[in-house]
Formats: C-alpha cells, structure tokens, sequence
C-alpha cells in the first residue's frame, strides 16, 4: 500500500552529484549538463514534491564565502539554471577533510528531508481541512494516520505518537458511528474486530519496539516496561478472541466462498486492513451486498482458523516474563492465571492446572480470598474435566472451607459431589463447561469408578484451607510419669452439611503410643447421606467436636518431649475412596497462624456457651508435651557450717527421709562440685566420704552413685560428705538422690525412677591473713636489710574466719642465705584465735653479704591449724606462706654503741662506741662529737683516724647525766672519706640517740631542797 | 460513569475492605488493586528509611491502563488505600484524589479509635461505609 511506498519507493530528497570546479574552463557547457541532469529527475519524479539538491564536487579547496566573486555568480548562476534555491546547492571539496564535510553534507540532507515530510504533512492536513465528519468519516481516519506515519518517517516520535492516538480515538468514534448507520450489529462488531485485530499487533510491535529500546540501553521502570504493551496485547487478542467466536459460529456446512473475494489482481491492498473486495470505495453504500457477504464470511472463516488461545498465551508469557524481570511479583501472578485460564479455554487443562496450582498459594498467603475463589473454581473444573480425583479433592475441600467466598448453594452442590466421589461415584459436572468436553469427562470418570485399587489419597493439608480445621491441645506442658497424658483433638467443619468421617488417629514422635489414639466406627455406605446424624462420627458445621484421649507415657520417655507428628482424619472408606487428610503437627492450615494471631489481639467478648462447647478462635495448639519423671516423696536436708575455709575438710551432712508409702529401693547419692562450673574449680575442689585424712588432688570433685541401700517408709539416712576447697571464693554443690519405687497407673503397675536434688553454694575464705615485716633491731622499719647486721622478721596470722581457729603450730624455713641469731621457736603454739584476733611472733635473723642486689629470699612459714572443735579427729591443715624476699645492702662502716640501758643524775655514764670497717680498703674516718645539755662527757671530742679492713676501732666516752628523764645522748658524727654517702642518718639507725636519765638514789629530798 | 474499586490493606496485603461499584466485573477490579501492590511496595521501598517519618502519604498515580487509573495511598503505619479510577473521568485531579484519601484515612482512624475493632479485622464500619458510599456517588 502507500506505506511500502513512502517507505521504499518515493524518495524524500534526491541528490545530484556533479563535478564542477568554480574556475572551470568550459563552464557554460556544464551548466547547461547539470541543469539538463536535474531536470531529468525532476521529471522521472512526476511532479511529487520530493526535493531535489545538487552537489558540486570540487578538486580544490574553497575559498572563505564572500571572498570568491566568480564562486558566489557561478553559483547563483547554477541555481537558476536548475531552477533550485540556493540552500539546495551544495559543495562537496574533494580534499584532506573528506570525513567532515560527508557528516555536514548528511546533517543538511537530514535537514531536507525534514522538510520534505513536513510539507507532505501539511499537504495531508489541508486536505483534512476541507474533510467534514459526516461524510468523509473513512478519509478522515486515513488521514490522521497518514500525519502520523509521516511524523514517524520525520523521526518525530512525539508527534507520530500522538497522531496515532488521535488515529484511534477517531477510529473509534468512527465505529460508534457506523454503528448507528447501518444498523448492521454484525457488521459493527465485525469492524470492532477489525480494530482490535489491528490494535493488538501495534501493541505487540510496541512491546517489542520497547524491549529492543531497552536492550540497547534505556532504562525501564517498574510502572513503564514492555511487560504492560504485552499485556494490553494480550488483552486485544482476547477481545477479537471473543468477537471471533460469536461472529464466526457457522457451522461446518458453510464452505468457503468461491472465487476468494480476498484476492486481489495484485495481491496488495492499497490500504492496510482494507477489504480487497472494496478497494477503492470509498463510501459506505454497500455497492453489491452478496459480494459484500462473501467477503465477510470468508474472512470469518479465515478467523475461525486463528488459534487465538495460543497467540494469546504467546504475548502473556511474554509479558509475564516482562513482568518477572521489572519484580512485578503480583503482576506476573494475575498474568499467570490469565495463562491459565486462557490454556483452560484452549481445553489443555493439565497445563491450565500446572499454571493455576502455582499461583494458588501466593493468592492463599497474601489473603485475597475472592481470587482465590476464582481461581480455585477454574481448577476444579479442570480437574473435573480431566478427572483427576486427587486435584478434585482438594480444590473441593478448599472451596467448601473457610477461605472461599462462594454462595452457600454453590458448597453445597461442591459438598454433594465430594460425597459422591468419596462413593466411589461420579460427580455431576461443573456448571459452564464445554458440552463436548464433559462428554468427555464422564467417560473418564466412570473409568475412575470402575478401576479398583489406589483409592486411597492422602491430602497433606497444611499448604491450603480445607473445609475440615484441627487443633490438637495436650492438657499441659508436661505430664508425669505416673498420670495418663491427656489431649484433646478438635475438629470443625465449615461445609454447609454434616460430614461423617470414617477415622480419627493420631501419630506420635513415639509411634508406640499411636495405638491408643485412634476414633474409629465402620459405618454402612448408606449411612453416609444421612444428615440427621449426631454420632460421635459426624461433624457439624459450625459446631467444634472435641474428642478426648489418655495414654500411659512408657518410662523410658521420661525427660523426653513426646510430640503429635500428625493428625489423620479419614473420609470416606477403605470400600469406596479414601480420603486422609494430614494435618502435620498439632492440626492448623496455611491461614490459621494468621487467625490465631488476630484472636490473641482481640478484646471481643465471646458470646457465653454451653458447658461442653469451646469458642474454635479460643483453642490454641499445643502440639507437645514433656515426660517428667514423678514427683519424690523424700525430703534431702543440708547441714553445715559455711564458710568453708581453704584447704580444711569441710564437712557437709546430708540427711536423707522417705516419705514415701512404700519401700524405696536402690536409694543413690550423688553428691559433690555441680557440673557445668569454671573448669578451674574441678582441679580446685575434692569430694571425698573420710573426713579423718586429707585427701589430696587425686580425689574427684563429685562422687557420683554412691549406694545406700533402700529406705523403708519413714526411714532417715545421715551421711557427712567432706569437701576440700583449694581456692577462695563461691561453689555449687550438688545432691542429688535418687530410688527406684513401684506405682500403679490406671490398672497398670510402672516402676518409677524418682529423683530430688537439692544445690547449695558454699563460700571458700582464707582461714587468716598472715603480715611478715622487717624490723631492726631498734625495731624500725626496714625497707632492706644490711649485710651481717642482725635484723627482725615479725609474722602476724590475723584469724579472718568466722569460726574459732587453733594454731597447733608454727614453723620458720629459713634459705641457705639466712642464718639465725638465735633458736627458732614457735611461741603461738596451740594459741586459739577468735574471729579478727591475732598471734605474733618475732625472729631474730642475720644475713651475710651478698652480691645479688635484686633480693634474698628469706624461706617459708608454716603455719599448721585446724577449726577449733570438740570433735578430735579434725584433721590439721598446713599452710605454707613463701616470706618475701629481702633486699640486702653493705655498708663501709658499722657502728654499735656498748652503754647501759639507764643512767642516773651525776653518776658517770660509760658509753664506747666501735667502729667496724666493713670495706677491704683503709678508711679514714673523722669523729666528732656534739655535746647536748643534758650531759657533761669526757673522752675525744674530734678525731681523725684510720681503720685497717676488717677491723674496729673503739672509742670510749663518759657521759656525765645532769638531769633526769629521755635524755638525748651527744650525737656522735662520723665523717667518712671515700665513702660521702655514708651519713648520719644512716649511723642513727645503728646507735641510740636517747638514754633515760634516772633520780639519783637516796637524794630526792636534796633535789626538792634545791628546787 | 466511574468505576472505583477502593481498598484499604495492611501490611500482609490482604484486603481489609474492599468496594467497587459498578459491582459486575467486580473480580477484574480485585486483580488490579492486587497488582498494584507491587508498585506500591516499590515506591515504599524506594523511598528509604531516613525519609519515613516526614514522608508523602500519596503516593501520586501508581501506575495507568488503558481504562483505569490507579492510585495509591500509605499510612505511616503501611496500611495502603489503592484507588481505582476510570480514566475517562477527568474531573477526578490530582488534588481531588489527595482529599478522597485523606478522607479514607481518617475513616479509618477512626475505626482504629474504636476499642471494639482488632486492627488486622476486615472492617465492617457502618460509618466507613457510608463515607465510602458518599464518596463514591460523589465521583459517578
């Protein structure tokens, strides 16, 4: 048509090229050639208006416009000749930049071009303008097409689009109107089909026109992507689909006509989409109504052939995968049950079931239920259609529950079906189904009924909303061992008729228990419809059964979780077809979390029922329950004294008492560290039954099993557990008792295992502190000591525990480096302290010269010392303290003053001073002596001398006392030196200073005279 | 002529009320409210957490077709409220659209403010009812 032709044949621009140079020798002769060449075109063009341009191809290199007068006439000269305008002639200089000037030529030609589509627009539009409405309906649309397919060939794409859309709004008005006009309903729906038909490829060219774009880069959003053009696409295939089929519904006797009205001489239409019949026709007369006939019935009959389901389906799938793409979840789920539906149509029900079975739970979860409805019944007519019982079953029992918004006519036909299937009998047919394919489908089902065997389905239901709930609920968390386990099953059905049920089991993590959890009553077939039944096996609607059932828990499950793995609720019998729903678990389908949920939220009241009736919304499923082993009936008491000190035996007893009616046999203690503590305090800690000798780190920290027999009803059992903690700070201790005893539960005699435990935290403290200090022999504090100088170790044991403490004894290590002064004794023997007393002792030591300058280690005490206590067998504890080490320093000179302890008022007070050189050098020493008031003294009262090594010098004073009382002495200074350090200070630690100055005797009167 | 089908959701996206009028083809309706919930869930998303809190309740037109407009609402606390409009109607603007919603929205506040309503419950409100009813035979 004129499409092909402005596409192909008619050119927009044409262009001459010629070889001229603007200084040309013989350019008259060329001229005249040129503008000869161009009318030639011209011509072959007949007078379209096709614009027509000329390039000059040049050798040499132009100059800058203006400045060539010879290029500049030549040219107007040219343009004259061929009768162009100025802007059509081009030059095209064949020289180095080649490239640029092709792109500037092409971008100009474009120009042209442009222009040349703008004009035919307009010429189109003019013409439009002299159309009216009325009567140039078919012209009016052809031409609004036409501007935009010029505006496309414009590479306008803006506008081209939105002619098209002015195109259709035309084409539609144009259909409203014809409509009126012929009065024809076939024909109006006819040319309705036209429109989609035509409508529905655009889309297609669209979406795909779109994807392309896409492809090469341009972003899609979510609300703007192919999938939506495939979709409309779809959408108008659907819309002639269903036109088709009303418009085509001849039957088969029509034969096509002959000859075909749709060939054409040419086999081209001027048009796209115009009848062949009537090319050229431009008015709606109808010129000659049997040809007119003809042409419409062979193309309905061409249409009939179309299989519109597949090239819907086609285009969904294609939007659907659009859809995937842009995560359009839902989008892509509604497309898929278009699919579905659309395959149901085109009787390929397996894959309408595949497709419609997948979207199921997405529309199932999110809660939609009125599509879920819809979809449902779609399959249950596949189903129905195809004969498949197991799918039939389970849409029927979703469509007769809850979640299905159907009429209660509708459940009810669907429930009357359900019970025929379950009879091993046909149903009757979905409504609106294809005749022929319900022919069909009886066929099947009465294979279905006649074939014997695998009659039985088992329906897991926790993946949709069947017609039947469960909850299953064990009476309490737990149970003991030695009272039946009890839980309720209830059941409810929101089908619109009672239902019988043929079964009712229950399976455990367990499976030995599964016997005792079964509801079963053979029924007769003809029993089944009878509606007025108010047996244990029948459910009716809206009213919760609940069925009760007990069971023994097996010994062995004690501590054990025992747990409904499922809940089997059987339809139907073993002689017809068998339907097992499974509610794995404690009951619950794929939307009762979700109402559990809301129930638990809501503050509504509940409208009071009858005693033996439960609101279903209150039930809640629990769907486990623990095995404890059954409750003792001894008492364990504790006696002790805590704190535990370090290391003693601490002693723990345990009395045991049964309360028990009978005998409690194989009676077990296990007692000690409970386990699950600092890893540490295993090591620290040894449990032992002896009390009378330490144990050491071999012993455990717990005793487990320890036998004590068996315990005759009100017997009492004392047993003492000695403990050794090793390290300070908190325990657990564990006691645990545990017997065998006979019970009897319902009728049947179980030997239980009963245990008590009983913990208790014992603090550990250090039994006492123990101080050890370095004094000098002026017991001064010494932060070291000097070598060969004696000095003072003090120890003092604080008692820090609450109880009484006896020191047996102690005892002082000594290391090779010390020596003592004196015996080593221990003066706290069998000294009992009392909480916050304390016992000193004091040791006289000496240490020789060392050439370690970090420290000496000084040695160990022992103190040995148990908890005070009448009882004599308390072993005794040793500990041992490490004493600090000592820091020990020479000195060059040591000075020790003989003198009395006292002196007395004028009596002569001989004091002599030794002055030991402790170095290997000579020293030389200078003496002075500083006299004090309260005494007069004789001797040296300056002197320089000189000591040997090793040996001393004496010096030798009378101090005479003038008065009594603590007198400070004459301060002696001594002066060495090589040695500058050596101060006074330091002498001062060696010699005394004061000297107590007593009355003389007999002369206190004489004195108080004087005074 | 208009057709409006108008729910309000939560955050599970199940129907807390769903209306339309004309009331055949009241399926086809359903479909489109559900669709839109992908767009829905994408602008919320994309919107960002920083922004919740000052952000636009409108969500402006969710998306067209050829017949309807689509328009979507969300709550602070999600609760979404889908418009569903016929595109003819081209007295119902942008403007028009907002104070329908904000309409709805305080409808449903207010069955919220009720102690007898569990929020999650499918809503039957004689009030929000007649709101909507009003509404609606406002826009027709």
């Amino acid at each position: 048509g004129w499409m092909n032709k402005h596409l192909n044949l008619v050119p927009a621009l044409v262009v001459v090229f010629y070889e001229l140079d603007w200084d040309e020798p013989q350019w008259k002769e060329k001229q005249s050639e040129c503008a000869t060449r161009v009318e030639i075109v011209r011509q072959s063009l007949q007078g379209r208006n096709t614009k027509v341009a000329v390039v000059l191809i040049q050798k040499k290199t132009p100059l800058p416009p203006g400045e060539d007068v010879i290029a500049s006439e030549r040219a107007a000269a040219l343009c004259n000749a061929c009768d162009l305008s100025g802007k059509s002639l081009f030059v095209l200089p064949h020289t180095d930049h080649l490239v640029g000037y092709i792109i500037r030529l092409e971008n100009a030609f474009y120009e042209h071009a442009q222009t040349y589509y703008y004009t035919e627009i307009r010429r189109v539009k003019s013409h439009k303008e002299f159309l009216n409405k009325t009567t140039h309906q078919l012209l009016f649309v052809r031409h609004q097409f036409k501007i935009a397919f010029f505006s496309e060939l414009k590479q306008d794409t803006q506008n081209a689009l939105k002619n098209y859309r002015t195109a259709y709004n035309l084409v539609h008005e144009l259909r409203a109107h014809e409509t009126n006009m012929l009065e024809i309903k076939t024909m109006a729906g006819f040319i309705n089909y036209k429109v989609t038909s035509l409508k529905g490829p655009f889309y297609i060219a669209f979406g795909d026109l779109f994807d392309e774009a896409i492809k090469l880069g341009l972003t899609a959003i979510q609300t703007q992507n192919p999938g939506f053009y495939y979709q409309q696409a779809a959408y108008y295939a659907q819309e002639r689909k269903q036109l088709a089929s009303m418009l085509c519904n001849h039957d088969s006797s029509v034969i096509y006509p002959n000859p075909d009205p749709l060939e054409t001489q040419t086999g081209v239409l001027d048009f796209y989409g115009q009848r062949p019949w009537r090319q050229g026709i431009l008015s709606f007369d109808l010129s000659d109504p049997e040809k007119e006939k003809m042409g419409i019935l062979s193309l309905q009959l061409k249409e009939k052939n179309v299989l519109h389901s597949e090239l819907i389906i086609t285009l969904l799938s294609n939007a659907v995968a659009q859809f995937k793409k842009y995560k359009c979840p839902r989008m892509k789920s509604h497309l898929m049950v278009q699919m579905g539906e659309e395959y149901y149509y085109a009787k390929d029900y397996a894959k309408a079931l595949k497709l419609l079975d997948y979207v199921m739970c997405e529309y199932r979860s999110e809660g939609w239920c009125t599509l879920l409805t819809s979809i449902l019944t779609t399959a249950l007519k596949c189903s129905y259609l195809m004969a498949q019982l197991k799918d039939y079953i389970t849409y029927s029992l979703e469509l007769l529950g809850r979640a299905s918004t159907l009429k209660e006519d509708q459940k009810s036909r669907i429930e009357k079906n359900l019970i025929k299937v379950l009879m091993n009998e046909s149903p009757d047919p979905e409504p609106d189904c294809d005749t022929a394919a319900v022919k069909a489908s009886q066929k099947l089902w009465a294979d279905r009924v006649s074939l014997a065997g695998s009659n039985v389905f088992t329906i897991e239901v926790q993946d949709f909303i069947p017609f039947v709930q469960c909850k299953a609920k064990f009476l309490a968390p737990s149970f003991h061992v030695d009272v039946p386990v009890q839980f309720d099953v209830y059941l409810r059905a929101d089908c619109p008729h009672p239902i019988r049920f043929s079964k009712l089991c229950i399976s455990f993590n367990n499976q030995d228990y599964n016997q005792y959890c079964v509801v079963e009553e053979a029924y007769q077939k003809s029993d089944i419809l009878e509606q007025s039944s108010q047996g244990t096996m029948c459910l009716v609607p809206g009213k919760t059964r609940k069925f009760t059932f007990k069971f023994v828990a097996k010994t062995e499950d004690v501590g054990k979780k025992i747990e409904i793995t499922s809940v089997d609720l059987i339809l139907g019998s073993e002689s017809g077809r068998c339907v097992i729903l499974n509610w794995r678990g404690g009951g619950g389908d794929a939307a009762s979390s979700q109402e559990a949920l809301q129930a638990a939220r809501s503050f509504r009241r509940r409208p009071k029922l009858p005693d033996n009736e439960v609101h279903w919304d209150s039930l809640t499923i629990q769907a486990s329950t623990m095995i404890i082993s059954r409750v003792p009936n001894i008492s364990v008491q504790l006696r002790h004294e805590p704190p535990a000190l370090t290391n003693e035996m601490y002693c723990l007893i345990v009395t045991v008492q049964s309360h028990e009616d009978t005998v409690a046999k194989d009676v077990k203690l296990t007692a000690g560290l409970k386990p699950g503590q600092d890893a540490n305090l295993t090591q620290k800690t040894q449990v032992t039954l002896h009390g009378t000798d330490a144990c050491d780190e071999s012993f455990p920290a717990l005793l487990p099993d320890i036998p004590v027999g068996d315990l005759q009803p009100g017997e009492k059992l004392e047993k003492p557990i000695y403990i050794r903690c090793g390290t300070v700070g908190a325990r657990m201790f564990l006691v645990y008792v545990s017997y065998l005893i006979d019970t009897i539960v319902e009728g049947k005699e179980i030997l239980c295992k009963c245990h008590r435990d009983e913990t208790v935290t014992i603090e550990t403290v250090f039994p006492f502190d123990v101080a050890v200090k370095f004094v000098s022999t002026k017991l001064e504090h010494l932060d070291r000591v000097f070598a060969d100088i004696p000095f003072l170790l003090m120890t003092d044991i604080l008692s820090a525990s609450p109880w009484p403490l006896t020191i047996v004894t102690t005892q002082l290590q000594l290391s090779p480096s010390m020596t003592p002064v004196d015996q080593l004794e221990s003066y706290v023997e069998n000294v009992v302290l009392q909480t916050g007393e304390s016992a000193s002792e004091c040791f006289c030591l000496r240490c020789p010269p060392v050439t370690n300058a970090s420290g000496v280690a000084t040695g160990c005490y022992i103190i040995s010392w148990k908890r005070s206590s009448p009882v004599e067998s308390v072993p005794v504890v040793s500990t041992v303290i490490t004493l600090p080490h000592v820091i020990v320093e020479s000195i060059p000179l040591h000075v020790n003053a003989d003198l009395p302890s006292f002196g007395r008022v004028r009596e002569s007070l001989p004091v002599r001073y030794h002055l030991q050189n402790k170095t290997d050098l000579v020293q030389d020493v200078e003496v002075s002596v500083e006299p004090s008031d309260a005494f007069m003294f004789s001797g040296l009262k300056q002197i320089r001398l000189r000591i040997l090594p090793g040996t001393q010098q004496e010096m030798l004073y009378n101090f005479y006392p003038l008065m009594a009382g603590y007198q400070q002495l004459p301060s002696l200074h001594v002066n060495l030196l090589r040695f500058p350090n050596f101060t006074n200070q330091l002498l001062r630690r060696f010699i005394p200073t004061h000297i107590f100055v007593k009355v003389r005797l007999g002369m206190t009167e004489d004195n108080s005279i004087m005074s | 002529m208009a057709d409006t089908g108008r729910a309000g959701q939560t955050l599970e996206n199940y129907p807390l009320y769903i209306r339309s009028v004309p009331t055949e083809n009241e399926l086809k309706f359903h479909y489109t409210v559900h669709t839109s919930l992908d767009v829905v869930d994408e602008k919320i998303s994309a919107m960002g957490k920083a922004l919740v809190d000052q952000r636009e309740l409108y969500l402006g037109l969710l998306y067209p077709t050829e017949d309807y407009k689509v328009y979507g609402y969300v709550t602070n606390s999600k609760v979404k409220f889908v418009m569903v409009v016929d595109s003819s109607n081209t007295a119902l603007r942008d403007n028009e659209i907002r104070s329908m919603f904000r309409k709805l929205h305080n409808s449903y506040t207010d069955i919220m403010c009720n102690p007898f309503y569990n929020p999650g419950d499918r809503i039957h409100s004689r009030a929000f009812d007649n709101m909507v009813n009003s509404m609606m035979m406002q826009v027709c």
